[in-house]
C-alpha cells in the first residue's frame, strides 16, 4: 500500500479511508496542515471528483498544497487534469521512490 | 486516499547557523509578526491558522513558542480527556461516538490523535481520522493526528501544548487518542483531567492488565464491543481485581484510584452517554478532591520539557567552545572545561559522568549564559 510504502520513506501520512468526498478530503488537508493530498481513484469519476478537490483546497485558501492523483486514469485526461491543478499523476506500476521523490522536490518550504 | 506531512526534519529550525545578527533579528521578528497574525485568525475562528500553529507546536519551532506565550492566559478552560488502550479495543471508534454524544448536546470538540512513527525511518502512518471522518462539515469538530516522533517525555508537551491551543480557540472539550503500550504514550492519557482506560472482552486477563501498567493510570475503565459474548465477565473481573485496591495510599505514594468500569458498544453508542456522564462526575470530583492534580501533572510535563529544550541548547552552545583556541583560554584561564572536552573525557574513562554533568551544571550556573 501506498501509505506504507512513503512510511517507509520517512513520511508522516495521513490515511483516511477508502470512498472520501471531496469536502472530506480537503476538511482533513486542512486539519492535518498538510504539505500534499494524494487522491487514489479507481472509480472512474476522477475528471468531476479531482478538479472539485483542487477547487475547494483553493477556496480555503489552501493553494500551496501540492495535489497528485493515482488509479487507473486514462492518459487522454492528464492534460485536462494538469490544467484544473493537479501536479502529477501516477499511473499503475509508479515505485514508491518515484512519487517520494516527486514529493520531496515539489512541495512547498514550511514556515 | 492519503495525505502526507514531513516529518521534523528539516522543517523545524528558523534561521540558519550562519545569519549575522541583523537577520537574526530580522528573522525573529517576522516569526513575532507571523504568530501574532495566525493567533488572531486562529482565535477569530478561522481553522486554517488553528492548523498551521498546531504544526508549529508539534514541530516545537520557535513561532511556536511566541504563540504559546500568547495563547497560554487564554486556556484552562477546556476539559481534556485522555483515551488510551490496547491495539483494536477500539479507541477510534469511541473517541468517534464521544464526539457523536458532545456534538448532541451542543459542545465543540477536538481531538488529538496520536500514532506512533517509526523508530527506524521516521515515517509513520496516521489512521485514526478514518472513523472521524463523518465531521467533515461540521466546524465544531476538528480533529489532529500526531505522530509521537520518538520524543521521549516531549510527546505529552507536544499534546498538552496542542491541547492549550485548542482551549485557547474555544474548543470545550479536548480528547486525546493514544494506544496504550510504551510508556510515553501512556503519560500522555495520565495528563488528561480524566483518563479513560478502554478494553474488550477478553483481551486481556487480570495478569495481562497489572503488568501492563495501564490500569493505574485509569480514572474510568471502559469495556468496549459490549455486545460480544465476555464482555459483562470482563468488566466484573476487572471490578473485583479493582476491589482489592486500598483506601488510603501508603506514606509518600499517590493515592489509588479506583476507576469506574463501564461497558460501551462504541459501534452503535451504546453506553456512551453514560460513559460521558461519568467522565463529567471524575472530573468535578477529581477537582474538589485532589486540587487537580491533573492540572499540575500537565504543567509539570510542560515546564519540564522547556527546561531540558533550554538545557540542551545551552549545552551545545558550551560544546561551540570547542574552537581550540576558545579551550585553550579556558586552560589559561583555569575555567571549566568546555563540554566537548568533557565528552572525550568521558568517552575515555579518564572522567565519570557524573562529574561531567557537574561540571557542565557548574558552568552553566557560574560562567555567564554566553559560552
Amino acid at each position: 500500500m501506498l501509505a506504507r510504502g512513503l512510511r517507509d520513506e520517512g513520511f508522516e501520512v495521513v490515511y483516511t479511508g477508502l470512498r472520501q468526498t471531496p469536502e472530506m478530503i480537503v476538511t482533513a488537508a486542512l486539519q492535518e496542515d498538510v504539505d500534499a493530498v494524494g487522491l487514489s481513484i479507481l472509480s472512474g469519476a476522477h475528471m468531476t471528483l479531482v478538479p472539485r478537490v483542487c477547487s475547494l483546497l483553493r477556496e480555503r485558501g489552501m493553494d500551496d498544497v501540492l495535489v497528485t492523483a493515482g488509479g487507473i486514469i486514462p492518459d487522454e485526461d492528464v492534460p485536462a487534469l494538469k490544467e484544473a491543478g493537479v501536479a502529477a499523476v501516477f499511473g499503475p506500476g509508479t515505485t514508491i521512490a518515484t512519487v517520494a521523490d516527486f514529493l520531496r522536490a515539489n512541495v512547498r518550504p514550511r514556515d | 486516499m492519503a495525505e502526507r506531512r514531513f516529518p521534523a526534519g528539516g522543517s523545524g529550525g528558523d534561521g540558519g547557523g550562519a545569519t549575522g545578527p541583523a537577520e537574526v533579528a530580522a528573522t525573529e521578528a517576522a516569526t513575532t509578526k507571523l504568530a501574532g497574525a495566525l493567533c488572531d485568525a486562529a482565535l477569530a475562528g478561522d481553522r486554517r491558522s488553528l492548523s498551521r500553529l498546531l504544526t508549529a507546536v508539534e514541530n516545537r519551532t520557535s513561532l511556536a513558542e511566541t504563540a504559546l506565550r500568547r495563547l497560554y492566559p487564554l486556556a484552562g478552560r477546556a476539559q481534556l480527556i485522555g483515551i488510551t488502550g490496547p491495539p483494536g479495543a477500539g479507541k477510534s471508534t469511541l473517541v468517534a461516538a464521544l464526539i457523536a454524544e458532545l456534538r448532541r448536546v451542543g459542545r465543540p470538540v477536538a481531538v488529538v490523535a496520536v500514532d506512533p512513527s517509526s523508530p527506524i525511518t521516521g515515517g509513520a502512518v496516521l489512521g485514526d481520522r478514518v472513523r472521524m471522518q463523518a465531521y467533515a462539515a461540521d466546524d465544531g469538530v476538528f480533529i489532529r493526528s500526531m505522530a509521537s516522533r520518538g520524543h521521549s517525555g516531549g510527546l505529552s508537551s507536544a499534546t498538552t501544548a496542542a491541547a492549550a491551543v485548542f482551549d485557547a480557540a474555544g474548543f470545550d472539550v479536548v480528547l486525546i487518542e493514544t494506544v496504550g503500550t510504551g510508556q510515553s504514550e501512556v503519560e500522555v492519557a495520565a495528563t488528561a483531567d480524566t483518563t479513560v482506560v478502554v478494553e474488550a472482552p477478553e483481551m486481556g486477563d487480570e495478569i495481562q492488565a497489572i503488568k501492563a501498567g495501564l490500569l493505574e493510570v485509569a480514572d474510568i475503565i471502559v469495556v468496549n464491543k459490549g455486545d460480544r459474548p465476555g464482555a459483562h465477565r470482563t468488566a466484573s473481573q476487572l471490578q473485583a481485581m479493582l476491589a482489592g485496591t486500598p483506601r488510603e495510599g501508603r506514606p509518600g505514594r499517590p493515592t489509588p484510584k479506583h476507576p469506574e468500569v463501564l461497558v460501551t458498544t462504541a459501534a452503535t453508542g451504546q453506553g456512551v452517554a453514560e460513559l460521558l456522564a461519568a467522565i463529567d462526575r471524575h472530573r468535578s470530583v477529581a477537582r474538589d478532591a485532589d486540587g487537580d492534580s491533573a492540572r499540575l501533572k500537565r504543567a509539570e510535563a510542560q515546564v519540564w520539557a522547556v527546561l531540558v529544550d533550554r538545557l540542551h541548547e545551552r549545552v551545545r552552545s558550551l560544546e561551540g567552545a570547542q574552537d581550540p583556541r576558545a579551550v585553550g583560554a579556558d586552560a589559561a584561564s583555569e575555567k571549566p572545561t568546555a563540554a566537548g572536552e568533557l565528552l572525550r573525557a568521558v568517552a575515555s574513562h579518564d572522567v565519570d559522568p557524573y562529574a561531567a554533568a557537574d561540571a557542565i551544571l557548574a558552568r552553566l550556573i557560574h560562567g555567564g549564559s554566553t559560552p
